[in-house]
């Protein structure tokens, strides 16, 4: 998206106004800079806020991680396209997992139907998390689990392959995203009503800052929210206010905010105005260490420091004329560079219309070995500072975001506005707008609203096909596991995991016991929601 | 055309949550002068078929996005059917693939919009086949 609205005034030069709301100016100069105090706003990288990156020397001592999403069908065919990514150079694994999967529902539930291995991996029990991780080590390779409500059980069974791969729990290195505020708000995989489903999430940070601390528990999505509408100041805002949520929460339990809020990380989006984008993600580093160093009294550098995977958006990509998305992506993974992210991942060209194939999925690994190899982004951090209009569009995007979360807070703060539906509102409010600017004219996007060309069919997706029949495997799968485990440990372990969840005890323990014995995920989530109850979505339009 | 509103049925069956395009879409509709009721995520089409009966809508429109989009038309295709429900006029949005257009219409749907499609072609398309 151009993310700007370029307006005729009577001027010879345009006005041009960017999502955010910024006007930006022609030309700027060092007065636009002049009352910014390199020692104290924007530092040297390494040095607090981390307007410039939050190591010294960046890139140059550790190049971005490249991990693109991928997963779909059983574990076993999972497993092959982790071999192959990591075979081509691909540095980290992110797991998509079926719907069903992330609904808490086993492949054989009637709800199911039509979903099982379709978005991702189908997962039932321990066994399939066995075999997706086959031969690859833990210890070695940084896995990332795309995965919210049903995040605990996951964690639990990740937890486990690693004990039988032989490995320390201290060894284990990887993300949950397990950010369920961001799921009432866009993405949608909500189970349990909102104050259980922050209790699990606090059980899991507390859980990994105790026994797994090179785990990253959670990753705060402002991505997802900016997907469903929202503009780069609100996607910053929102993530933020969730992510002081959860610090809040786990510091009510007595940890020190210097133990874990290092542990927090950021999904953030990349689409639309190139040069907003990389100073959005400069002026939120510096926001966050305030927030962190202020707010919460830490004093840890490291807890000061914002860590994020910043994601090539699906949002900017066109079901018209897809090669163009492989020149997007290209840009986006720019953008990252130029942003100091610490991991990054694209959507690939065929996404609107497909899981990647995988020539999609190397051409977008390619994208970002190019930029890292070939093109210098890994010579010198933060090549873009001290430019005068970065550094001014950060100050101002600062500014933006710091009025948009008081907003919230004196609105009654983010957990009550997403109860009530009021952000969902908004951020669907947004996207209204902004399609309805994008169907006029107003908004350009290349392919769609200007220079498009009529395709009568899409000749150059290689469309990855469902097998209907992968159903009946992991059905059976299921059935086999079922009928070799101890049926004794299975319905202890659940009891137990039923009269602790009565408890305000932490609940990981119970839930890797459960996981453990093979008890099922739809079996693991029921005996939750018996307790918890369903999340009634509050449906504003 | 007609005089009376049209009651539009805006259903998100499955358990896919992008929710994005079908507020839109709902926003748009109802900024047309329709009715609309949204029925909210993770709908079974079971749900879907007794909110129609219900609210006594003469459209329903699904948005699916996850790939499931057959399995799932079939299912309320099959439950309309046997409801005798036969004068509603289904419309189908959200990832489509070309390719399945046919087959969606095979099934009985009226309309298939993917996404993108122009805001006034899914208006006009609803008002002049709705009644």
């Amino acid at each position: 998206m151009r993310g700007e609205i370029v307006k005729d005034t009577q001027e010879k030069i345009k006005e041009v106004v960017l999502e955010s709301g910024i006007k930006v100016k022609p030309v700027y100069t060092p007065k636009d800079v002049k009352k910014i105090d390199y020692n104290k706003d924007i530092q040297n990288p390494g040095e607090y806020p981390y307007t410039r990156g939050i190591h010294p020397f960046m890139y140059c001592e550790r190049p971005w991680t490249m991990r693109q999403y991928s997963g779909f069908a059983t574990a076993r065919e999972t497993n092959k396209r982790f071999k192959y990514l990591i075979e081509h150079g691909q540095t980290g694994l992110n797991v998509a997992f079926d719907l069903p999967t992330q609904m808490g529902l086993d492949s054989d539930d009637i709800r199911a139907e039509g979903e099982v291995g379709r978005v991702g991996m189908a997962v039932d029990t321990l066994k399939d998390m066995e075999y997706a991780f086959e031969g690859i080590p833990l210890d070695k390779i940084s896995t990332s689990l795309t995965i919210n409500s049903t995040a605990a059980i996951l964690l639990a069974m990740y937890i486990v392959v690693a004990e039988k791969q032989g490995l320390n729990p201290e060894k284990i290195r990887g993300t949950a995203q397990n950010d369920i505020l961001k799921e009432y708000i866009g993405r949608g995989t909500w189970i349990f009503p909102v104050e259980p489903s922050l209790r699990l999430i606090t059980d899991t940070i507390e859980y990994c800052s105790r026994y797994i601390p090179k785990y990253y528990p959670v990753s705060v999505c402002g991505y997802h929210i900016r997907e469903s509408g929202a503009n780069p100041v609100q996607e910053i805002a929102y993530a933020f206010l969730i992510a002081k949520t959860y610090i809040q929460r786990v510091l009510a339990r007595g940890i020190d905010a210097n133990d874990f809020i290092a542990r927090i990380s950021f999904n953030f989006d990349i689409h639309g105005n190139f040069f907003e984008q990389i100073a959005k993600f400069r002026s939120a580093r510096r926001l966050w260490a305030k927030i962190v160093k202020n707010e919460f009294n830490a004093t840890n550098p490291k807890a000061m420091m914002m860590k994020m995977i910043a994601g090539g958006g699906g949002g900017g990509l066109t079901i018209e004329q897809p090669e163009n998305n492989i020149v997007r992506g290209a840009y986006y993974a720019l953008i990252s560079a130029l942003s100091g992210t610490q991991t990054m991942a694209l959507c690939s060209y065929d996404e609107a219309y497909t899981i990647p194939s995988e020539k999609a999925a190397i051409i977008s690994l390619r994208t970002m070995q190019i930029l890292m190899e070939e093109m210098g982004l890994c010579d010198t951090v933060d090549p873009l500072g001290g430019s005068y209009y970065i550094e001014t569009l950060t100050n101002q995007l600062e500014d933006k975001i710091v009025d948009c979360m008081k907003k919230i807070e004196g609105r009654g703060g983010i957990v009550d506005t997403i109860s009530k539906g009021e952000i969902q509102k908004e951020v669907s409010r947004q996207a209204y707008i902004y399609e309805k600017m994008l169907q006029s004219g107003e908004l350009v996007k290349v392919g769609v609203n200007k220079y498009r060309t009529d395709e009568k069919e899409e000749r150059t997706i290689q469309f990855h096909e469902y097998d209907p029949s992968l159903v009946k495997k992991q059905i059976k799968m299921l059935n086999q596991v079922k009928n070799t485990r101890n049926k004794k440990e299975v319905s202890s372990s659940l009891n137990k995991l039923r009269t602790m969840a009565h408890t305000d005890k932490n609940l990981m323990p119970y839930i890797i016991d459960c996981v453990r014995a093979y008890a099922t995920i739809g079996e693991i989530t029921s005996v939750l929601e018996e307790v918890f109850g369903k999340f009634k979505e509050p449906v504003r339009i | 055309m007609q005089d009376k509103k049209i009651r539009i049925l805006i259903a998100k069956p499955g358990l896919d949550g992008h929710d994005r395009g079908v507020k839109v879409i709902a926003q748009l509709l109802r900024d047309a002068g329709m009715e609309v009721i949204y029925t909210g995520l993770h709908q079974t089409v079971e749900q879907i078929v007794d909110t129609a009966i219900q609210e006594d809508v003469n459209v329903i429109g699904l948005s699916i996005l996850s790939g499931a989009h057959f399995p799932i038309t079939e299912k309320l295709m099959k439950q309309l059917k046997n409801k005798t429900m036969n004068d509603v006029l289904i419309i189908v949005g959200g990832n489509i693939p070309k390719r399945d257009i046919n087959g969606l219409k095979a099934l009985g749907v009226k309309g298939v919009f993917t996404t993108g499609s122009k805001f006034e072609d899914i208006i006009d398309f609803i008002k002049i086949n709705a009644g």
